[in-house]
C-alpha cells in the first residue's frame, strides 16, 4: 500500500501542477482581460487587413482579409527558409567536403569561412548585409546590366520576366519526364538484381528530362519570351525599372544572411558525417574493385548520411525560425506583418502571437517529419 | 515520507506565490494613482527618439512635449516633475505595454482613432499635437507636390503606424502603384531612405520635421506641402481606471489653459493673489480642484511651476529647435488656432 502510493502521488502532483499552472495562466488572462476591456475572439481574421504589402507572392491587396494577409506573409516566411535551406545545403556540402580537402589553401580557407561565418551572430550579419553590402550597391540610373539584362540596384534585383504561351503542356512533358525517369530507375535496379547488369541512368535521365520539354517547344506550341526590365524616370533623380521581376533587397539580404551563417553548420555536419566513416571501408571498397565514384556513391556516402542527417535537420529548424529575424530589415514575414502590422491594427496580442507560435511549431514539425522520414529510408535495414 | 513533504511544502509555496499574484490581477478596483504615490514614479511610455516629442540626450534626459504631459502627471501625483520613469517603445510595442500594466502613461505621439480607442482596452484622454500625414522627398527629384508621384514609386514608412494605412487609400485613390517598404523603428526607416532605397518617405509631418534634421544632409530634403490625413496625437491610458484617466487629462488640460490665462512657469505664483477667478483655480489659489482626484488643491500649480504652459512647452522642444517655429493648428482658439479645452471649474 504505501509502496503503492509512494509510486502514484509524484505523478499525481506533477500532474496537478501542471494542470494548476495552465489554469492559472488561462484566467488570469482571463480575468485582465476583462478588466481591461479587451475581447478575446478570432473574429478579427475575416476583416478587411487595409494594410499593403511590399513583397508577395500570391495576389494581396488590402481589401483582402488578415487570413489572406495571414496566408501571404506565411509564403514570404517559407520561401525564405526554402531558399535559405537549398543554398545552405549546397554551400555546406562544398565546404564540407573542402574542409576534408588534401590541398592546404582548400582546406585552409574553407575551416576560416566556417569559424569566421558561424562566430558572428545572425543578427549582425543581417544588417551587414542590408546595411552596409547593399547599400554600396548604385541606384537605378547608375546601374551595369549584369549578364546583359539584369541590374542589380539599391532597389532590388531587377531580373526579366518569363512570358510562356501554353505553360501547361510544357510543365505535362515536364512531369512525364519525371515519371519516366522513376519507372526507369525502378526498372535499372530490378535488372542489376536479376542480371547483375547496370543500365546506364544518368545519361538515360538526363537525355529525358532535356528532349521530353524540347519537344514541347517544337511540337507542343510552347512559346517562350523574355520581358526585360527597361529604366524608367519617376521624376528628376529618381528612377526604376519597368518590366521583368524586382527581387527586393531585403529578401536577398536575408537569403545570403540566413544561408551563409547556416551553411557553416551543415558544413561541420557534413565534414562530421564523412570523417565518422572508419578508412577500412574505403580500403575495403577498393580492393574489391569499386571505382573511387563508385566508392563515394555506394560505400561512404550511404553511411555518411546517416550521421549527417539528424544534425542537419536542425540546422535548418534554426534556419526556419532565425528567419523571423527579416522583421529587423522589413521584408514581410509572418513576424513584421501578422505579429507585427496586423497585431497592431487589430490589438489581438494574444490570439496574434499564439496563432504565429503554432504556425512556427507546424513549419518546424513538417521540416522534422519529412527529414525524420528521409532518414528512416537511409537507415541501415539489418536483416 | 519525510523527503516527500519537503517537497509537498515547495509546491505549495510555489502555489502560495502565484495566487498572490492572481489576486492581485484580479484586483477589481484599479489603483494606479495609489500604485504611482506608492513606487514614487510615474511610468511613461515614449518614442524610442523623435525629436521634439520625445528624445533623450546623451546623459539620459528625456525632453519634448510628450514628455512634458508625462512630467505633468508627475508633478501633480508626486509634486516632482522629475518623478518619471521612461520607457522607450516602438510603434508596434506601444499598446501591449499599456495594457498589460508595463506603463501607466502612453505619450508617444500617438494618432486618436475610433478603432485604437474602442478596440483594444485604451482610453485616449486629448490631443496635445495636431498633425497630419505627409511626405519627405529629395530636392534633387524636382517634385514639388503629390500630384507627380508616378507609378512604380517607393514609400518607406513604419510599420504598426496610422501612416501605413494612410498612404495605401492615399495611392489607391489616386490609382498608383507603389511599393510600401515599411520598418519597425523609426531610424531604420531613416537610414533605408537616406541611403535611395526609398524615393519618398511618409509619416506625419512634425515627425518629417524632426527626422530631416537626423539625415546626412537635411538641406537635401524637403517635406511636400500637401497634408493627406488628420493625425490627433494625444497621450493614452489604460481603460477601466477612470480617476486616472481624468488626472491625465486634466494634466495636460491645465497646461493648455494655463497658456489661454497667460499663466508661466515664472509667474504662477504671483498668479495666486490675482483677481480672475478662473486663473486663481488654475493655480490652486480657490475652489477643490484636486479633491475629486483624490489630490490637494495646488496639484496644477505644481504642473505650471515646474513644467510650465502648452506655449512654453512647444517653444522650448518643438520652435527653438527648429523642428516647426510655427505653431499652425496647435495654437490657441483665441489665437486663430484649434486649441481649445474644457474649463477647469
Amino acid at each position: 500500500m504505501n509502496n503503492k502510493i509512494k509510486r502514484i502521488l509524484p505523478q499525481l502532483l506533477t500532474i496537478l501542477f501542471v494542470v494548476f499552472v495552465f489554469g492559472f495562466f488561462t484566467i488570469n488572462a482571463q480575468v485582465n482581460m476583462d478588466n481591461r476591456g479587451i475581447d478575446f475572439g478570432f473574429g478579427f481574421l475575416s476583416q478587411e487587413a487595409s494594410f499593403d504589402m511590399q513583397f508577395t507572392l500570391l495576389d494581396y491587396d488590402g481589401q483582402d482579409s488578415y487570413l489572406w494577409a495571414y496566408v501571404v506573409a506565411l509564403l514570404n516566411t517559407l520561401l525564405v527558409s526554402f531558399l535559405g535551406i537549398i543554398f545552405c545545403t549546397i554551400l555546406g556540402v562544398i565546404i564540407g567536403i573542402a574542409r576534408l580537402s588534401q590541398n592546404f589553401l582548400i582546406k585552409n580557407s574553407a575551416a576560416w569561412y566556417v569559424e569566421f561565418f558561424r562566430n558572428i551572430p545572425l543578427l549582425l550579419q543581417i544588417f551587414f548585409w542590408y546595411y552596409a553590402a547593399l547599400r554600396a550597391l548604385p541606384l537605378p540610373e547608375n546601374a551595369q546590366p549584369w549578364f546583359g539584362v539584369t541590374y542589380m540596384t539599391i532597389k532590388g534585383y531587377y531580373i526579366p520576366s518569363m512570358i510562356w504561351e501554353n505553360l501547361n503542356v510544357f510543365i505535362s512533358c515536364l512531369i512525364a519526364a519525371i515519371v519516366a525517369i522513376i519507372f526507369i530507375r525502378i526498372y535499372a535496379k530490378k535488372i542489376q538484381e536479376k542480371e547483375g547488369k547496370q543500365l546506364p541512368v544518368l545519361y538515360m535521365s538526363l537525355a529525358l528530362i532535356t528532349i521530353l520539354p524540347l519537344l514541347s517547344f517544337l511540337m507542343g506550341g510552347v512559346t517562350l519570351d523574355f520581358e526585360i526590365p527597361v529604366l524608367k524616370q519617376l521624376a528628376q533623380t529618381s528612377f526604376i525599372y519597368e518590366g521583368g521581376v524586382a527581387l527586393p533587397p531585403e529578401l536577398i539580404a536575408l537569403v545570403l544572411a540566413l544561408s551563409l551563417y547556416t551553411s557553416t553548420f551543415v558544413a561541420e555536419c557534413v565534414r562530421a558525417g564523412i570523417q565518422g566513416i572508419s578508412k577500412g571501408q574505403k580500403e575495403a571498397a577498393a580492393s574489391v574493385g569499386l571505382t573511387p565514384n563508385q566508392i563515394l556513391k555506394l560505400v561512404i556516402m550511404p553511411q555518411a548520411l546517416r550521421i549527417i542527417i539528424p544534425p542537419t535537420t536542425n540546422q535548418y529548424l534554426n534556419l526556419t525560425k532565425n528567419s523571423s529575424l527579416a522583421a529587423a530589415i522589413a521584408y514581410p514575414d509572418l513576424v513584421l506583418v501578422f505579429a507585427g502590422t496586423a497585431l497592431m491594427q487589430t490589438g489581438k496580442a494574444i490570439e496574434i502571437v499564439g496563432i504565429t507560435m503554432l504556425t512556427y511549431l507546424s513549419i518546424s514539425l513538417a521540416i522534422a517529419a519529412l527529414m525524420n522520414w528521409y532518414n528512416k529510408r537511409i537507415e541501415i535495414k539489418e536483416k | 515520507m519525510f523527503k516527500h513533504l519537503k517537497q509537498l511544502t515547495s509546491l505549495f509555496a510555489m502555489i502560495a506565490v502565484l495566487f498572490a499574484f492572481t489576486t492581485e490581477a484580479m484586483a477589481k478596483k484599479s489603483k494606479t494613482l495609489k500604485n504611482t504615490q506608492k513606487k514614487g514614479f510615474v511610468r511613461c511610455g515614449v518614442s524610442q527618439g523623435l525629436p521634439g516629442f520625445s528624445n533623450a540626450d546623451a546623459s539620459g534626459n528625456w525632453t519634448g512635449i510628450d514628455v512634458d504631459v508625462c512630467r505633468a502627471v508627475a508633478a501633480a501625483v508626486l509634486g516632482d516633475a522629475n518623478k518619471v520613469k521612461f520607457t522607450p517603445l516602438s510603434a508596434k510595442e506601444r499598446f501591449t505595454a499599456l495594457t498589460s500594466g508595463e506603463i501607466d502613461v502612453l505619450a508617444r505621439n500617438t494618432t486618436w482613432t475610433l478603432s485604437r480607442d474602442a478596440d483594444i482596452g485604451l482610453t485616449f484622454v486629448g490631443v496635445n499635437f495636431y498633425d497630419g500625414q505627409g511626405f519627405m522627398v529629395r530636392k534633387s527629384s524636382g517634385i514639388t507636390s503629390v500630384d507627380q508621384f508616378k507609378n512604380g514609386i517607393s514609400a518607406c514608412t513604419n510599420i504598426g503606424t496610422t501612416t501605413e494605412l494612410n498612404m495605401r487609400d492615399f495611392f489607391n485613390s489616386r490609382g498608383i502603384s507603389y511599393e510600401p517598404v515599411a520598418f519597425e523603428k523609426a531610424d531604420e526607416v531613416v537610414a533605408a531612405y537616406d541611403a535611395g532605397r526609398c524615393d519618398t518617405y511618409t509619416t506625419d509631418k512634425s515627425g518629417l520635421a524632426a527626422q530631416r534634421t537626423k539625415m546626412k544632409n537635411p538641406d537635401e530634403h524637403i517635406v511636400l506641402p500637401e497634408t493627406i490625413s488628420k493625425e490627433p496625437l494625444g497621450p493614452v491610458v489604460r481603460q477601466g481606471d477612470a480617476v486616472w484617466e481624468d488626472i491625465v487629462r486634466w494634466s495636460l488640460n491645465t497646461m493648455i489653459e494655463a497658456e489661454e490665462y497667460g499663466i508661466t512657469s515664472s509667474n504662477a505664483d504671483s498668479m495666486k493673489t490675482s483677481d480672475n477667478p478662473q486663473i486663481k483655480r488654475l493655480v490652486g489659489a480657490e475652489g477643490e480642484m484636486g479633491a475629486a482626484f483624490g489630490l490637494d488643491n495646488e496639484w496644477n500649480l505644481r504642473i505650471i511651476k515646474q513644467v510650465g504652459n502648452y506655449g512654453e512647452s512647444y517653444k522650448r522642444n518643438i520652435a527653438d529647435t527648429g523642428i516647426l517655429p510655427d505653431r499652425g493648428p496647435n495654437q490657441l482658439w483665441t489665437k486663430g488656432g484649434i486649441l481649445y479645452v474644457p474649463p477647469a471649474r
